[in-house]
């Protein structure tokens, strides 16, 4: 199971949380910096796993930032980086070449990505494509409300109120 | 955007935030715009209800508190549009977490969404439960997520089978509504619903044992047919990572497998062929293909034994291990941990390769390896492998250090063939990284040296030597000086010698020379300075010629600024100068130390005195707490708790001898502290027993009296006239006093009434059976802390056995008990049992001592059981 999911930029900055277990405030915090010190300061070529606290941790770095995923310790490594991947290549597609800048001013939406692959730590869908089609059938509900309050006739009813 | 709106934009504030140059300018803007959104939430503003929640998720992020947006979340689910429950939802998920009472709030909106006609509303709602749910919320609404199992569209029934996933973690007894839709989802095609299928049935296999009979007895061959189809089937544009179709589903197929192949010889069966298949034919040039087999061997090695499998598994194993990539011999190494259960030989085969990765850069396959070579080692390869750690120690990162030698100790430890081996290993790792070694590593050493007469000078030289090379290391420096101090002879004379040793000559003055270095050396800490001072004492009488010099030496100590140093100088000095008679008694070697207590106390029952060659460490001078302290620690092998191991010290010095000097310290609690040094003063005249027979026959008479006094002293108020020796012992708050115990021993003591204010016993506790008395004393200086000397008399006309007795005491007091003097109490008050109490009031002045107790003990053959308060103590104590 993934206990969460954090992406740390290479100057430590938070760009995404993500917590599948409970930690409380104070934890997630501590954490943060725990691994932010362990990770950032690894090597380019060293592996891409640390053991830290009786857990795993599998990152990867993607130009400027670090996805890094907690398992257990008897979850399969290798697949995680695939999930990690997996992630990375929905963004892209989704914001059409991903920078870091995409993640900070609609952090929202890379929320909502990360909700369709992954759930309850368990990965979700393993089809881009899918994800793809749900955000947008999402999106588009969205779009379609903001339209309908956005339109004269309910600025008006509004107004008049 | 609306044209009506107020305050900033998102963008904006990110904008903003980032375009900060200081952490401070970052606050204020951070504190605006929290401000603003609390006078919007205070207003109840609608409009803009979401944005506001987007931004506060976004200072959240940050790591600024942002509890008072919960509510809005809250709000938003509960409104009406699908934009404000998706930013709602994920506000919530991100805002709380499942322990917040908040949550609860919110099972109501949760239980509405999941039943809404809006298919994304009821996934915006799986999700949230699925993230955050809490036990109670699992109860509440697990229908409705079962119910979601079978709902039209597959992309709701994968959440559903998800959000199963975290209410069977929360509730296990809910297990078995999940079992049948679970199975029925193995069935379908679409790979979203499959992957969350599998894995809702892994997780059900771990926690109900009837779901896993259930799958096994009717999915495995669905399950295998499944893993072939995808195994074989063509390439699929949208499944495909690099050249595999859906690695992820590959993956969770192969571990429910596992699960169901583990202990179960025709599950096993059913599925050899499979594994077989994608072990042999799973391309090993990508990462997706690695995860695959990585998977795949995992499974081979849990199921039941089929040979042909397990030698591909280990093949692939070999490979894993030879490849350069670093990620691959990390999950490789990890592979090897759970094969060596299964197939010691074959990870023994790889053992260079893993002591290669033992020396790796990358710490993480660093202590993947140690941790397997760790594993690896038994009686026949632990020398080979014991050196190639050690040879790695000298050259590993400081931060590994500790680590490994951790992991060389307890090797050389568990597996060492002999002792000279031992020794010598020991002797490495502590020239290494000594200062990495833990107390109780040295402590065993030093036992083992002493066991081992016929090494000792052996060990002495090489002790010797190795100080001489280094005083780095500091429990080097500790056993060194020890070693010299007990067998300094042996290592002049070079008595003992072995053949493979080359002769070294070392003068007498050269021993003492070292000793000397090591008292003045500035990095060494107090316990190593105090040991060397007691090993120069030693050397006193093994080397006269050099008697002068140590005497130079000890003196310069006597002004020491350091109250241990200063007062063992003082000691020491005293007895030189003074009781030449007894001093080379008083110096003797150590008696062989008991191997056995030491196994047993790593055991962890008592907080006894661990080796006691270090015993002469024990004087503590009763007045100096705080540099007791660390001999405490020093004393004490398996327990961090000083005040118990220094008060143990007066029973360890008994055990030594075994002379019972419980009467004697019996008395001694009334001024606990200078209890221990007191014992220790006893027993060094006690060891030079002879020759102080006749000097000062009239102070050991005491000892008998006060034996054959026993009973009626407990009843007895002023214990002044029996607590001769203590009494002198408590009377000096410096130093010089205790060497007046020596040189005014035979003298009738004086009282010790002047000490402190005399407090009157009292009956603390009577029932027809049972007596308890107290007796009070205070130490000058420590109004706060009294001492109890407890007192029981048995009122029956039987014995009881077994005897225990315990205290509570509330908050602002606490409570120190000593070992009793016997758990067997004689009947009729023929004798009664003591035990020494120590109570600090920290509210000393205005609350008195109160306390609980309560008395077990077995009385023909009966477990008896007394409680009672104890309200009458003196009110100021």
């Amino acid at each position: 199971m993934i206990h969460f999911v954090l992406l740390i930029s290479r100057q430590g900055k938070v760009r995404l949380t993500k917590w599948y277990s409970p930690y409380s405030q104070k934890e997630r915090t501590k954490v943060i910096r725990e691994l932010g010190g362990v990770i950032l300061s690894r090597g380019p070529k060293l592996c891409n796993f640390v053991d830290w606290r009786g857990f795993k941790v599998v990152y990867k770095r993607y130009a400027s930032l670090y996805f890094c995923m907690c398992i257990d310790q008897d979850d399969n490594e290798l697949e995680v980086l695939e999930i990690i991947h997996h992630f990375v290549e929905i963004l892209d597609r989704y914001f059409g070449s991903v920078c870091e800048l995409d993640l900070i001013f609609n952090f929202h939406k890379a929320y909502y990505i990360l909700d369709e692959l992954l759930l309850a730590g368990e990965l979700q869908e393993s089809s881009k494509k899918t994800v793809a089609r749900l955000i947008a059938a999402q999106d588009s509900l969205v779009e379609t409300a903001k339209e309908q309050a956005s339109s004269i006739s309910n600025i008006i009813a509004q107004a008049t109120k | 955007m609306n044209p009506f709106s107020s305050g900033t934009r998102l963008r904006d504030m990110i904008r903003a935030i980032r375009a900060c140059k200081t952490a401070a300018e970052e606050r204020a803007v951070v504190r605006k715009e929290c401000a603003a959104i609390r006078a919007a939430i205070n207003e109840n503003d609608q409009d803009y209800r979401h944005r506001n929640l987007a931004k506060l998720m976004f200072i959240h992020m940050l790591g600024y508190p942002t509890h008072f947006g919960q509510m809005e979340c809250l709000k938003l689910i509960a409104s009406a549009g699908f934009p404000e429950k998706r930013i709602g939802y994920l506000g919530l998920m991100l805002l709380l977490d499942e322990r917040q009472e908040v949550l609860m709030l919110v099972t109501n909106s949760l239980k509405q969404d999941l039943n809404h006609s809006n298919q994304y509303i009821v996934g915006l709602a799986l999700c949230a439960l699925g993230n955050i749910s809490s036990a109670e919320m699992a109860r509440d609404l697990a229908p409705d997520v079962e119910r979601l199992l079978q709902f039209r569209d597959p992309n709701i029934r994968k959440k559903a089978a998800l959000c199963s996933i975290r209410i069977i973690k929360k509730v296990p007894d809910l297990a078995e509504n999940f079992m049948y839709p679970a199975s029925s989802l193995l069935k379908e095609k679409h790979h979203g619903v499959l992957i969350t299928g599998v894995q809702l049935c892994t997780d059900l296999c771990k926690v109900s044992s009837e779901a896993l009979e259930y799958f096994r007895e009717n999915c495995i061959e669905g399950l295998v047919r499944t893993l072939r189809e995808i195994a074989n089937s063509p390439y699929s544009p949208e499944y495909d990572v690099a050249g595999i179709t859906d690695p992820f589903l590959h993956v969770r197929l192969l571990k429910l497998l596992r699960l169901l192949g583990e202990g179960d010889v025709d599950a096993s069966d059913c599925m050899t062929d499979i594994l077989a298949q994608v072990a042999s034919r799973t391309e090993s040039n990508k990462n997706a293909g690695n995860a695959i087999l990585y998977e795949c061997v995992e499974t081979i090695m849990s199921i039941e034994d089929n040979g042909g499998l397990r030698v591909l598994a280990i093949n692939i194993l070999g490979r894993f291990l030879s490849n350069r990539d670093n990620n691959i011999r990390y999950v490789g190494l990890n592979m090897l941990m759970k094969a060596i259960v299964v197939d010691a030989k074959a990870v023994q085969r790889h053992r260079a390769t893993i002591l290669e990765c033992v020396k790796d850069s990358d710490a993480s396959i660093q202590k993947r390896a140690l941790e397997l070579v760790y594993l690896l080692v038994n009686e026949s390869n632990v020398k080979p492998l014991t050196k190639e750690l050690i040879e790695f120690l000298e050259v590993s990162d400081q931060e590994f250090k500790g680590d490994i030698t951790a992991k060389i100790c307890s090797l050389v430890e568990k597996f060492s063939p002999e002792k000279m081996w031992y020794i010598d290993q020991m002797l490495k790792v502590l020239t290494e990284a000594g200062n990495f070694v833990k107390d109780e590593v040295w402590h065993a050493l030093i036992v083992v040296i002493s066991n081992a007469s016929e090494l000792h000078g052996y060990t002495v030289r090489a002790l010797y030597r190795a100080f001489q090379a280094s005083t780095e290391q500091e429990s080097l420096v500790r056993v060194a000086v020890w070693c010299i101090g007990e067998y300094g002879d042996m290592l002049v004379n070079n008595v003992g010698m072995l053949d493979i040793e080359e002769p070294i000559t070392v003068t007498e003055f050269d021993a003492v020379d070292a000793v000397e270095v090591a008292i003045k050396h500035h990095r060494l800490d107090l316990t190593t300075k105090a040991m060397a001072l007691i090993s120069l004492f030693k050397l006193s009488s093994r080397f006269p010629a050099c008697l002068e010099r140590i005497k130079d030496i000890i003196v310069q100590n006597k002004r020491s600024l350091v109250l241990e140093l200063q007062q063992r100088s003082i000691e020491f000095n005293c007895i030189l100068q003074k009781h030449q008679n007894i001093r080379s008694a008083l110096v003797e070697r150590m008696p062989v130390l008991d191997e056995s207590t030491l196994s047993g106390r790593k055991g962890g029952s008592l907080p006894t005195v661990p080796t006691s060659g270090i015993t002469p460490c024990n004087l503590p001078n009763g007045v100096a707490e705080p540099a007791a302290a660390p001999i405490g620690d020093l004393l004490d092998l398996s327990s961090d708790d000083v005040h118990a191991s220094i008060s143990s010290g007066g029973d360890f010095l008994q055990d030594l001898l075994s002379i019972d000097l419980s009467p004697a310290s019996a008395p001694s609690g009334t001024s606990q502290p200078p209890k221990a040094g007191t014992n220790v003063l006893l027993d060094l005249l006690s060891i030079g027993l002879p020759a102080l027979a006749e000097s000062s026959s009239s102070a050991l008479d005491i000892l008998p009296s006060i034996q054959d006094n026993e009973a009626p002293l407990a009843n007895l108020n002023g214990l002044a006239s029996i607590s001769s020796l203590p009494a002198n012992a408590t009377s000096p708050a410096s130093s010089g006093g205790m060497m007046d115990l020596l040189d005014a021993f035979g003298p009738i003591p004086q009282n010790h009434e002047e000490n402190g204010p005399a407090y009157p016993s009292i009956v603390a506790y009577e029932s027809s059976s049972l007596r308890i008395t107290f007796d009070f004393s205070k130490q000058p200086g420590s109004p706060q802390t009294t001492f109890i000397q407890a007192t029981f008399t048995n009122l029956s006309p039987n014995v009881y056995n077994e005897f225990l007795f315990q205290a509570a005491v509330p908050k602002f007091l606490q409570l120190h008990l000593d070992p009793a003097s016997s758990n067997i109490l004689p009947a009729s008050g023929n004798g009664s049992i003591t035990q020494s109490l120590k109570v600090t009031n920290t509210q000393h002045g205005k609350k008195s001592l109160v306390m609980r107790i309560r008395i077990a003990y077995k009385t023909n053959d009966k477990d008896e059981l007394e409680e009672g308060q104890i309200n009458n103590f003196p009110h100021d104590l």
